[in-house]
């Protein structure tokens, strides 16, 4: 995928030489470096910046969350008012069992749902007495809601951004 | 929980969802900080790689500051078709995960492409493959990604 946002040339050829991830050696910015074109010192200078950026929202291991045990995955969609949606969504970031939080388009009639939370537990029914929790912390024992568990897993993988050619 | 996984690897990757050290020999730092020697460290990491536990190691981006597109797309795909719709849904290298959930809606991918106008492009290919509309639902806000997980 050819990346068009603000980055410097030595950025994109950064993001192109990490791939997928680090390698697993002593010295891996000096390895990357190495396929970049860059020295070592600007590997981790151009790193340290991406990151108080934002750019890189972290750097390390990256688990699969099934493996690990939590098998009960499951986004929670609400249909919450627009004028209301801000303060919900700041509520919810409370809880600690929430672990992703997002306001997205809705899709009428199909999907009336605004209000994307998601809780990865190990147990259905623990997830689903948190969902209970939430709702009545929050107000919204009568807000439309439904619980999407997820089933198989087709794919997991992160994006992999490369600065040459298009598709 | 995964089998296989001893405490050390449990503490290596409750302390390194984030936080990998800045520094040219940042396994020796990391490793310091939990208790193992360097090529321990990168030998246990390339095991959970191998083994599934994790599945990578290195960075995870925000993809609009990036540049890119992100989206969540869902899709109701009739169960005698699922695998056979999944397959051409997979194949685009810009469909991050996929996930069967269920639901009416029982197909759910993520998008994650270079550039942000893409995204549709991907979506129009994918409804021509397949037949079938594909409901874009793209963020409009974020409250909160705290994606980590405890072992």
């Amino acid at each position: 995928m050819e990346l068009t946002g603000e980055l410097t040339g030595a950025d994109r050829r950064l993001v192109t030489a990490m791939g997928p991830g680090l390698p697993l050696c002593r010295r891996p910015f000096r390895e990357i470096g190495a396929r970049a074109g860059l020295s070592e010192k600007n590997v981790i200078t151009a790193l340290k910046r991406m990151l108080e950026a934002g750019i890189i929202s972290r750097l390390g291991v990256v688990v699969r969350h099934h493996e690990l045990g939590y098998k009960a995955n499951a986004m929670v969609v609400w249909d919450i008012a627009d004028e209301d949606v801000d303060q919900i969504g700041e509520r919810f970031k409370t809880f600690d069992f929430i672990t992703l939080c997002y306001r997205r388009k809705r899709r009428p009639p199909q999907w009336p749902y605004n209000l994307f939370s998601m809780i990865h537990g190990r147990e259905r029914q623990a997830v689903l007495a948190q969902v209970d929790e939430l709702a009545r912390a929050c107000g919204l024992e009568d807000a439309p809601r439904e619980i999407l568990f997820s089933g198989r897993r087709f794919k997991q993988r992160g994006a992999v951004y490369n600065s040459g050619g298009a598709l | 929980m995964s089998a296989g996984l001893d405490d050390i690897d449990k503490a290596i990757i409750n302390g390194l969802q984030g936080g990998f050290p800045l520094s040219e020999e940042p396994f020796a730092e990391a490793g310091m900080r939990l208790g193992l020697d360097e090529d321990d460290l990168i030998a246990r990491i390339q095991k959970m790689l191998d083994d599934g536990a994790l599945t990578r190691f290195g960075p995870m981006y925000h993809a609009e500051k990036l540049g890119g597109g992100l989206s969540l797309a869902a899709m109701k795909v009739p169960e005698a078709d699922f695998d056979a719709v999944a397959e051409k849904v997979n194949a685009h290298p810009e469909v991050a995960h996929n996930y069967a959930r269920d639901h009416a809606f029982n197909m759910w991918f993520v998008l994650a492409t270079g550039a942000p106008g893409r995204i549709e492009q991907v979506i129009a290919a994918i409804e021509e493959e397949t037949g079938l509309k594909v409901y874009n639902m793209p963020k409009i806000e974020e409250f909160y990604i705290g994606l980590s997980f405890g072992a």
